[in-house]
């Protein structure tokens, strides 16, 4: 518990608060006026209502759009749904650069829609509504859809034999048995697109600004410290209210539900309505997922013979000192450095708050753990610059820095996948390998390791795709001499011109490649047959 | 009432139910008994509205039930977990099907206080069901299922999950308030004990199709073929050659009952029919073991070179296990199997 805690304080509290501290500080006082006087700001006022109407309205319309899905998945049966599935889980791990830029080739100037009918949604709010849609589905159809599998179809059944008809059954009993789930899912995509960077940045245009982009902005092109502090702070104690219902949601939806073998309760599609409903599903995830990023990919090989990829390997000693696929080793290497510091902390924590009898203190630890998702990553990144730069923590020349970063976003998801598989093993097989003979490590080891391994390793799939695709903090502290791949991509898409454009849209095609092979990978742990012993 | 007409359904693999044909009368209490994986459930099931029927059609008061949906069929289910709906508390779960019928408030909450006081669970009506203990849970779900007045009433192990002595005092209940409220009946388990206590008609399924059909005594006495004898718990079971009043088995000639069918066949002989008599006389056995059953003690014999015997005999005529003893059958207690209940 102790590590975690430590790592948390020096790594994410500490240069949070010095960057907050520097923006309200002068000469030794606190200037708290200046809360007032930010906040009163017709711009900054602006960029408040815009980021929230924004992050309502997306959620709407992931929710509609994506509960359709939940059920297809987790109801009917169909080939290819396992392979479907990843494919959908694709868009949430892709970093927000690659989304961004995947919008711009569909909607974007010369983009398909531009070429085909003249359309152009970029500069549009349409665009970074469809790019959030596309980013979150997954989070709607795993998370009501994962619950929604496991409930117990007798339930219906029991509902239509007391003579309710199925639409009756299902808004008298199916629905309020998802209502939690579909509140968390909504909280979530909420809360992600509250803090939406790297799409809003890349879709958005001048117009349309979320908190998040407005900090970057005030922090590295206007230097305004204390406007970019107050907005932090707003956006801090936004999320923090977010999370606190989310947990609260959480708590309420664990009660009373029936569960069953998510593998029993799907069935092949019966009668024209599901068919119908089925078609209506793979026709949206073929034209909102899908389509973006095979755009993407086709315009990454719009130059003959691959012009675009063999561009990336040459040095233009304009944009990058190296050449640009060298982006590909930089970020393999720190993902796999921040995965192995966020399966560390992460685990550490899931286990102390897996504890039995694990008291307020460290359940209220719980709810912090998620904050760094919702916190600025960029203020983290500029944190980092001017907090661990001098003795005993001067880390500004180390390329630790940015792994450390990475960790931070990655151990939160860490968390969240081995904590209920921790919380599910029964207390009593523990017990029982006692009675058997096993000491304490050896009950860990036989019985908690084998059960744990599998979420173990999801996690840890999790968290390198995560790390892989973070921007907000990386393109900070990412030295220019070593950029990963979102930082490179986001460089060449902020340079003119037709080869810049194709390398950036290249470079996304490989990070989408290396994201998706990772993914699929633990889509393929991840459906191996449960364990028993799991209750 | 409820007719079953060459009711067929095939899963991927296998054949659920195969032909079934069934009839329940107004106001009977028939259970289908067999073991899991028979095709019970699916059974009630195709009833219900809630499994297609690949071939065979299912009437209820003579009317064609194919195409009518579950909620129209006015017909009730017990399923065997109960299926409680956990975010209502109990008034709310046996309210629902009024609801579902358009009763007005009044009346739901009339009638919901009189099935629980039927069910002896008076004022049980705010309790959240988690809070409910298995029984009770029961005794919800039957009040549920009651409260809008189906047509027929199916239960799935209906008492299932229960500890045994609680299962016995349902089960009696059970009976009770079927008589009273004069409720037809369909039941499905997969324990004899319970079959036997809750019906007046008991069908015996195997692989998907009946087996054996008749009352409780007469399936009890009366086994319809070796699967349905061994499934009622009956070993001595063999293979025989029927002749006139003799049976050659085994174990040597045995006695048979007048009226047994005649020819190649099987043939039961109940536990309380093999009598233990002096080593010197009958068929000549050792004394495997023995189990104190309570009103009587099963002692299992060996035989040289034949199957194994269970014998009932009371406790203070056991023989020690070791011993060895001498075995006469008594020809009441003898049963050719195929015979005359068979339908």
């Amino acid at each position: 518990m102790a590590l975690p805690v430590a790592f948390f304080a020096v790594f994410f509290a500490y240069p949070v608060a010095a960057i907050v501290a520097r923006g309200l500080r002068i000469d030794g006082a606190w200037h708290l006026g200046r809360i007032t006087e930010v906040l009163a700001e017709p711009g900054v006022g602006q960029v408040l209502w815009f980021t929230t109407w924004q992050a309502l309205a997306s959620t709407a319309l992931t929710l509609l759009v994506a509960l359709p899905g939940a059920y297809v998945f987790a109801r009917l049966d169909f080939p290819g749904k396992r392979m479907l599935r990843a494919v959908v889980t694709v868009p949430f791990v892709l970093p927000t650069v690659v989304v961004g830029t995947a919008f711009l080739a569909l909607v974007g100037r010369g983009g398909l829609l531009d070429d085909l009918w003249g359309v152009r949604l970029d500069g549009t709010v349409w665009a970074v509504l469809l790019a959030h849609v596309f980013f979150n589905y997954a989070v709607v159809v795993r998370t009501v859809g994962g619950l929604w599998a496991q409930l117990d179809p007798r339930q219906e059944e029991a509902a239509r034999m007391l003579g309710a008809s199925r639409l009756t059954a299902w808004r008298t009993v199916t629905l309020p048995a998802l209502g939690p789930a579909v509140a968390a899912a909504a909280l979530m995509v909420f809360l992600f697109t509250f803090t939406s960077f790297g799409v809003v940045q890349i879709l958005g245009g001048p117009g349309f600004s979320t908190i998040e982009v407005e900090i970057y902005r005030q922090t590295s092109q206007i230097f305004d410290l204390s406007t970019a502090a107050v907005l932090t702070l707003v956006q801090f104690a936004a999320v923090g209210a977010i999370l606190g219902v989310h947990a609260w949601t959480v708590r309420r939806g664990e009660s009373t539900l029936r569960l069953v073998d998510a593998a029993r309760t799907a069935r092949t599609p019966r009668g024209a309505g599901q068919r119908a409903l089925l078609g209506a599903v793979l026709a949206t995830i073929a034209v909102l997922l899908v389509l973006p990023l095979a755009v993407l990919v086709a315009r990454s090989f719009d130059a003959p013979g691959f012009g675009y990829y063999t561009a990336l390997t040459r040095t233009d000693g304009g944009t990058f000192l190296v050449a640009p696929i060298e982006a590909v080793g930089n970020s393999l290497r720190y993902a796999v450095a921040a995965t192995l510091i966020a399966v560390l902390i992460g685990s550490l924590a899931a286990a102390a708050l897996a504890r039995k009898g694990a008291g307020r203190l460290v359940r209220g630890f719980d709810a912090l753990l998620m904050l760094p998702l919702g916190v600025s990553a960029v203020t983290v990144g500029f944190g980092f610059l001017i907090t661990l730069d001098e003795p005993p923590l001067d880390l500004r020349a180390s390329w630790i820095l940015v792994p450390l970063a990475q960790a931070l976003v990655g151990a939160p998801f860490v968390v969240r996948t081995m904590l209920p598989v921790l919380r599910a093993v029964d207390e009593r097989l523990r017990e029982a390998a006692a009675v058997l003979g096993a000491s304490p490590w050896r009950v860990w080891r036989e019985v908690d390791l084998p059960i744990v391994r599998r979420a173990l390793l999801i996690a840890a799939g999790f968290a390198f795709a995560v790390s892989l695709g973070e921007f907000g903090a990386t393109v900070f502290i990412a030295r220019p001499d070593n950029p990963t791949l979102p930082v490179a991509v986001a460089r060449l898409l902020g340079r003119p011109g037709d080869l810049n454009y194709g390398q950036a849209m290249a470079l996304s095609t490989i990070l989408m490649v290396v994201c998706a092979v990772a993914l699929l990978v633990l889509e393929r742990l991840r459906t191996e047959p449960t364990e028993r012993g799991v209750v | 009432m409820l007719r079953l007409d060459g009711a067929s359904v095939r899963f991927a693999g296998h054949t659920a139910l195969d032909g079934v044909e069934l009839d329940v009368a107004e106001r009977e209490i028939v259970c289908v008994l067999g073991p899991s994986g028979g095709g019970k459930s699916t059974l009630l099931r195709t009833v219900a509205g809630l499994q297609p029927l690949d071939s065979g059609r299912v009437f209820l008061d003579g009317r064609d039930l194919g195409g009518v949906p579950a909620h129209r069929r006015g017909v009730g289910l017990m399923f065997q977990d109960h299926q409680l709906f956990p975010q209502r508390d109990v008034g709310g779960n046996v309210a629902f099907g009024l609801r579902m019928h358009g009763a007005s408030r009044q009346e739901q909450e009339r009638r919901v206080r009189e099935l629980l006081d039927l069910v002896g669970l008076p004022g049980a009506e705010r309790r959240a069901v988690a809070s409910l203990s298995g029984g009770e849970q029961q005794r919800v779900a039957l009040a549920r299922a009651l409260a809008p007045r189906p047509r027929l009433l199916m239960l799935d192990e209906p008492l299932g999950q229960l500890d045994r002595s609680l299962r016995e005092r349902l089960v009696v209940e059970l009976r009770g308030v079927f008589r009273t409220l004069g409720t037809t009946v369909l039941a499905v388990t997969h324990d004899q004990g319970e079959a036997f206590a809750l019906a007046d008609r008991v069908v015996v399924m195997r692989e998907g199709r009946i087996a054996q059909s008749g009352t409780p005594l007469e399936v009890w006495q009366r086994p319809a073929d070796e699967f349905v004898a061994r499934f009622l718990g009956f070993d001595n079971v063999v293979e025989t050659t029927v002749t006139g009043q003799s049976a050659d088995t085994p174990w040597g000639k045995l006695p048979v009952p007048e009226d047994s069918p005649q020819g190649p066949g099987t043939l039961l002989v109940r536990p309380a029919g093999v009598r233990l008599v002096d080593a010197a006389e009958g068929l000549r056995c050792t004394v495997a073991a023995r189990t104190f059953r309570g009103t009587h003690v099963a002692v299992r014999l060996q035989p040289e070179g034949a199957p194994g015997l269970e014998a009932a005999c009371a406790l203070r005529e056991a023989p020690e296990p070791g011993g060895t003893v001498g075995v006469v059958f008594d020809a009441a207690d003898v049963v050719v199997l195929g015979g005359a209940s068979r339908t």
